[in-house]
């Protein structure tokens, strides 16, 4: 076997847009988003599944996406941060970080509202403990989360009431 | 230093029998690759020594939760996402929702496989104490044919286990019990969220008038394997539990877990973190 293997290619939905890219298998899919598609408001920070900065909704599931490989996003849907607002107009996630001061240096911003988008999905009123579980795989070292907990329960004040789903 | 990613490879076989010939075809070449939660960690630690994988993505047959009479089967790709939203499993399997729960964070519980804890043999895994504690079974796969065989003795060693080299686990069964166990978990580590274990206990048992009918006992990150404390369940089964029968566990245990001094924690501290994890077990029995 030759010492490397071929790149392949990847066809997949990324924020509504259909796209294609090569890539090699074992590629990180957050690699594959941001040198191949320019994506880069998804930030790397660990490396290793423990920050959630690199978050994207995969299938409508949050993921880290330095744990993914290229090859998994084949025929998938995904979402980064920069699908989250339509066009000009904040999402209601978007408004309440700015509203509540929830960013700060901003690395850790983009994985927080994908967070909070995952976390809304499934829980549209959450509870405290809940919103603390939904945050707990994103780590910010700015604000210390106080602002952050606050943004996503304005977020939640902000949206309409839907009937519970669980995922 | 970071992975050279062009030199691995991974395929991915459209359905198990494809899976199957390939890992008969060249046996011991291809290794599963199933969330990926933690070989893409030590991909990108430069530590990943295996070069060639096949992802299951595909295999259909690996997935979903079947409930029988007898027994819950789980897919080997049951993510942990999914055994905590499952009705069957929270209401007779809690263990392993709170073992779920407590792994990682929810991006890494849509990802990361019970087959995945299994398979990739850490002594730190958080789901394999609960399923020791459930006298888990699981079905090794392969060309020649389906076998199962019980969870208990499936790791020899650290990172070695029961598996010939064209095998695949495909599921994993949980006997469902007459009646009812009173059921303990609880996982230690530096914090709440996302942290690995210290030292993580499981346990069960049948209580009858007042005594121990029958009991299981698992701990993780104790020894190079995670374990079932197999003498520790004998020194009580029959017994009342009394100070004197909770002592005598309490030692028993002591000498048949080997905790280690690493990044995580001492042995020290795991030993006594172990017992006292057990003392909570037995007195919420008492009760």
């Amino acid at each position: 076997m030759a010492d490397t293997v071929a790149k392949i290619k990847i066809a997949c939905t990324v924020n509504g847009e259909r796209r294609s890219v090569q890539a090699y298998p074992m590629a990180r899919l957050l690699d594959v988003l941001r040198e191949e598609m320019h994506l880069t408001g998804t930030k790397e920070g660990c490396g290793e599944g423990e920050c959630g900065a690199c978050a994207v909704l995969l299938d409508g599931a949050i993921v880290n996406s330095c744990l993914v490989p290229a090859i998994d996003a084949g025929g998938a849907e995904i979402r980064t941060i920069e699908g989250i607002a339509g066009g000009e107009q904040l999402h209601a996630v978007q408004a309440a970080f700015l509203e509540c001061g929830g960013a700060q240096c901003g690395i850790c911003t983009p994985g927080m509202v994908i967070a909070a988008l995952a976390l809304l999905d499934r829980y549209p009123h959450p509870g405290d403990a809940e919103i603390r579980e939904g945050l707990a795989g994103n780590l910010c070292r700015c604000t210390g989360y106080q602002k952050i907990f606050a943004s996503v329960v304005r977020a939640c004040e902000a949206r309409p009431a839907q009937p519970e789903k669980k995922r | 230093m970071r992975a050279n990613v062009p030199s691995y490879d991974l395929r991915v076989p459209e359905n198990l029998p494809e899976a199957l010939a390939l890992l008969a075809r060249e046996p011991g070449t291809w290794q599963p690759f199933a969330g990926g939660t933690d070989l893409m960690v030590l991909l990108e630690a430069g530590k990943l020594a295996q070069k060639r994988f096949f992802s299951l993505a595909k295999l259909a047959e690996l997935r979903g939760i079947e409930v029988t009479a007898d027994a819950v089967t789980l897919g080997a790709l049951t993510t942990y996402t999914a055994v905590r939203n499952d009705p069957a499993l929270q209401a007779e399997f809690p263990l392993l929702c709170s073992a779920a729960r407590e792994t990682g964070g929810i991006a890494t519980q849509n990802r990361g496989t019970l087959g995945g804890n299994i398979a990739n043999a850490s002594p730190a895994a958080d789901s394999p104490p609960a399923l020791l504690a459930y006298d888990a079974e699981l079905e090794l796969i392969s060309q020649r044919g389906a076998r199962w065989t019980p969870y208990h003795g499936f790791h020899t060693g650290y990172k070695k286990m029961q598996i010939a080299p064209d095998e695949l686990l495909g599921r994993i069964r949980l006997p469902r019990r007459a009646r009812p166990w009173r059921q303990y978990y609880r996982k230690v580590g530096t914090r709440k969220a996302q942290a690995i274990s210290k030292v993580c206990f499981a346990g069960a048992a049948r209580m009858e008038a007042g005594t121990i009918g029958d009991i299981r006992i698992a701990l993780g990150s104790i020894a190079p394997i995670v374990l079932r404390a197999v003498k520790t369940e004998d020194a009580l089964r029959g017994k009342r539990i009394t100070p004197a029968a909770i002592s005598a566990a309490q030692e028993c245990l002591a000498g048949k877990i080997a905790p280690i001094d690493d990044i995580r924690s001492t042995a020290r501290y795991r030993l006594r973190v172990a017992q006292n994890l057990l003392e909570e077990f037995l007195l919420q029995l008492a009760r």
